[in-house]
């Protein structure tokens, strides 16, 4: 049971991040189209989505606090501060939405909300990760820390990395659904932010080993974990073709075998560790009685059929959209 | 009591600003999907044109109002974490996966058939577009139905041992969801946003029929939101008598504070207007009718009533929050009863449109409902103290420890700021698009601002076209 939702939890947060992480993309983009019947394709494509997508994250949430209690109140009280920016910043890309196009002078506004909530949303998230591998300040499983526990540079380094990582799934996601203009925007972007991520990824190694970070005494241990960074190098590889070519359909999913060999990286290391390094996922597991009543509607009957319409509704607003139409 | 700026304090004022602004878009949006889920499913088997210009029209509204909902609602899921850790940690095992099914059955149906409703009418069939629209239906009211299940058991707590930590471990889940309290308190909340819905429906068609537009509109939504609310406000006071039969079952001190009520009485009376005074243990300015007391809480005309003096001051609600907030409530309800009757009545006999007063005063009750239902919630959460988790776990102990006050502020300032202006924002929206009144033709709703396609755009004012248009569209 517990390991059910230890993994239920895990596909729950990379749905968030694969999912999520192409439409708050495409909102950093936004904020740098060059016009406004850009900036409208770019609403079109993500507009019938961007709420389902977030809706992983708000499960993620509830998971967080129905299966493991004890985490949910650790972290989210650890990251106060993170969190209140990013909340901000959601509600503020939200409404963006609905209000640009019912405003007569305040359209800048709600732009600037939405591309620079899109930033400040994976700016955050990055920098929690960053917070999480360099590890927490917690002692009797009680977070310890203050206000900026969660503070050092190398979260910065992290979150600046989320931001190019969403950035580069944002634009994959642009050119595989959009042609003309927009497509072209993405396709310039595109190597650039490869090599941004790629970048990051050397430097925040560098660091790590630089600060010797636990995670990497991991890396040592359990050498078969290495396949990921392997499966994330050669998606790259692939990655940088395809944008060469101008496969269309092949940077998307590129991409999110980037990101699913760099989750499976920071999963694999921190086994069996919830809160690296202090929570265990055993220690942090609600009792017996919460997840059985979980999992027997929530795991065994809701998560599928969630699973089976977001495909649904995907696949309702599947292909390329046409301008022309105007149909989203 | 001090009122030292504690984060607590802090604390109760944010999760109360927050949860108040929040409950203002599930009560609107509640109503309006059923409300669209029933035009669609007319226009379906009727195929009167009306249900489909009425849904579309609507549907813009919900749309806005869904979007304010969605996102104060995420910010409510975070919340309990950060600000009540404490809480939990301790009550995680059962408010957690009641959350968790709020969130699986409810919110990600809503989201994901949202998108469809809105902005993928023409790339699904009829039939599949009614299908999500019933399914954005079904998602707020599980949503519902989830959220006063979780919120009763704090109420009144059962179906759980106390484990070591004093974490809540759930015994029973069956005692929890078919508690007896939940299935008095859900139809309440869901009739409260039923109710709110029918007279902002019914305000609209006032509107426009004072204004002499969208005659044909104007008079489908004043027939429909009056007769709904006619059926459904005493459905209401119904549910409303059998939630004051749990609070004074379950909840003597919530009870008592909402009469105002000090010292035993026997026979009691009830206080219909004063000015509670909690320091000196007394009313002011009281006015009061014997007896009915008694027959409001049992109806039996000599039982005996407990004061709030029975229990040690710290074991008390505030008094005068209860006691002002429900007489507001009920006064509301009782309101909206006279205008859905005498509405509905004038409807029938074909002379609601000449009754200019009646007209009037049915626009401006369009916040009744939204009143009721904040004061009801203020009743029913204020009357809970000084308790989270009723008799179990005091509000004081429930928030996260280490919390300082500049960091509290900090985050009661954001969302103040945040909420605000999103809320004036999305008011200012709504009400152009209820002023400007367009009501599209069916199919149209994506194509009417395309630039490309002017022919299409059916008698749109240029005022219109970006404030209706697009609001469909995107």
């Amino acid at each position: 049971m517990i390991d059910f939702w230890a993994a239920a939890l895990g596909l729950m947060l990379l749905m968030y991040v694969l999912l999520d992480g192409f439409d708050l993309g495409v909102g950093m983009l936004f904020g740098i189209a060059p016009h406004e019947a850009a900036r409208r394709q770019m609403m079109r494509v993500i507009a019938p989505v961007w709420d389902g997508n977030e809706t992983w994250l708000v499960l993620t949430a509830t998971i967080l606090f129905g299966a493991f209690p004890h985490v949910y109140a650790l972290l989210l009280s650890a990251f106060y501060l993170p969190l209140l920016v990013m909340l901000a910043a959601i509600i503020l890309r939200g409404v963006a939405f609905e209000f640009r196009y019912k405003s007569i002078g305040l359209r800048h506004v709600w732009d600037l909300g939405f591309a620079g909530g899109s930033v400040l949303i994976a700016f955050v998230q990055g920098a929690a990760i960053g917070a999480l591998v360099q590890e927490l300040p917690v002692r009797g499983g009680q977070y310890v820390g203050g206000a900026f526990g969660w503070f050092s540079p190398f979260a910065i380094l992290c979150g600046l990395g989320l931001v190019f990582g969403y950035a580069l799934l944002g634009a994959a996601w642009l050119c595989a659904k959009t042609e003309g203009e927009v497509r072209d925007l993405g396709y310039r972007y595109l190597p650039r932010l490869l090599a941004a991520v790629l970048v990051f990824l050397l430097l925040a190694f560098t660091y790590a080993i630089g600060l010797d970070l636990r995670v990497l005494h991991r890396w040592s241990e359990r050498p078969a974990m290495m396949t990921f960074p392997a499966i994330g190098l050669a998606a790259s590889t692939v990655l940088a073709v395809a944008i060469r070519r101008r496969y269309d359909g092949a940077l998307y999913p590129m991409g999110m075998l980037i990101f699913g060999s760099a989750f499976g990286t920071l999963v694999a290391s921190f086994l069996p560790y919830m809160v690296p390094f202090s929570v265990t996922i055993d220690q942090a597991a609600a009792p017996h009685a919460s997840l059985a009543f979980l999992f027997w509607g929530a795991g065994v009957v809701v998560l599928p059929i969630t699973l089976i319409y977001t495909a649904v509704v995907y696949r309702v607003f599947r292909g390329k959209i046409d301008p022309e139409t105007n149909y989203l | 009591m001090a009122m030292d700026v504690t984060p607590l304090l802090l604390s109760r004022i944010q999760f109360a600003f927050t949860i108040s602004f929040h409950i203002i878009f599930p009560a609107f949006t509640v109503g309006l999907a059923a409300w669209l889920a029933y035009l669609q499913g007319c226009s379906l088997i009727l195929k009167a044109p009306v249900y489909d210009r009425l849904f579309s029209f609507w549907l813009r509204i919900f749309g806005i109002a869904f979007g304010l909902g969605v996102v104060s609602g995420i910010v409510m899921a975070f919340q309990f974490g950060t600000n009540w850790s404490e809480l939990s940690r301790r009550a995680g095992p059962i408010q957690g996966p009641l959350l968790g099914y709020e969130s699986f059955t409810a919110f990600a149906i809503e989201a994901s058939f949202f998108g469809v409703l809105v902005l993928g009418r023409d790339r699904v069939t009829r039939g599949f577009y009614f299908f999500s629209s019933l399914m954005v239906c079904l998602g707020t009211t599980m949503s519902s139905f989830w959220i006063m299940v979780n919120n009763s058991w704090m109420q009144a707590p059962v179906g759980f041992v106390q484990g070591p930590d004093g974490v809540f471990v759930p015994t029973s889940w069956t005692a929890i969801i078919f508690s007896p309290v939940v299935w008095v308190r859900v139809p309440h909340m869901v009739l409260a946003a039923y109710v709110t819905t029918s007279f902002c429906i019914a305000a609209t068609g006032a509107w426009y029929a004072l204004r002499g537009m969208n005659k044909v509109e104007a008079r489908a939504m004043l027939r429909m939101g009056l007769g709904l609310a006619a059926i459904l406000v005493p459905a209401q006071l119904l549910f409303g008598h059998l939630t004051g039969d749990y609070v004074h079952k379950w909840q003597p001190t919530k009870f008592a504070a909402i009469e105002a009520r000090w010292h035993d009485e026997q026979p009691a009376s009830e206080v219909l207007i004063a000015w509670p005074d909690q320091k000196n243990e007394r009313n002011r300015f009281t006015l009061s009718v014997p007896y009915l007391g008694s027959l409001i809480a049992t109806s039996t005309l000599n039982s005996k009533e407990v004061g709030l003096t029975d229990w040690a001051p710290s074991d008390r609600p505030p008094v005068a929050i209860p006691f002002l907030a429900f007489r507001i409530m009920v006064g509301c309800g009782l309101l909206m009863l006279a205008l859905a009757w005498s509405g509905s009545v004038l409807h029938a006999l074909g002379r609601l449109e000449r009754a200019r007063w009646l007209l009037w005063s049915i626009f401006f009750s369009f916040p009744l409902g939204f009143i009721a239902t904040l004061t009801g919630w203020f009743t029913a959460e204020v009357g809970r103290q000084p308790w989270t988790i009723y008799g179990q776990v005091r509000t004081a102990r429930a928030a996260t420890p280490f919390l300082t006050t500049p960091q509290v502020a900090a985050s009661l300032i954001v969302f103040a700021v945040v909420y605000a202006l999103i809320f004036v924002a999305g008011t200012i929206y709504i009400y152009r698009l209820l002023k400007a009144g367009a009501f599209p033709a069916p199919g149209h709703l994506g194509t009417e601002t395309n630039p490309k396609r002017p022919l299409s755009v059916p008698g749109s004012s240029p005022g219109v076209d970006s404030a209706a248009g697009l609001a469909a569209a995107e």
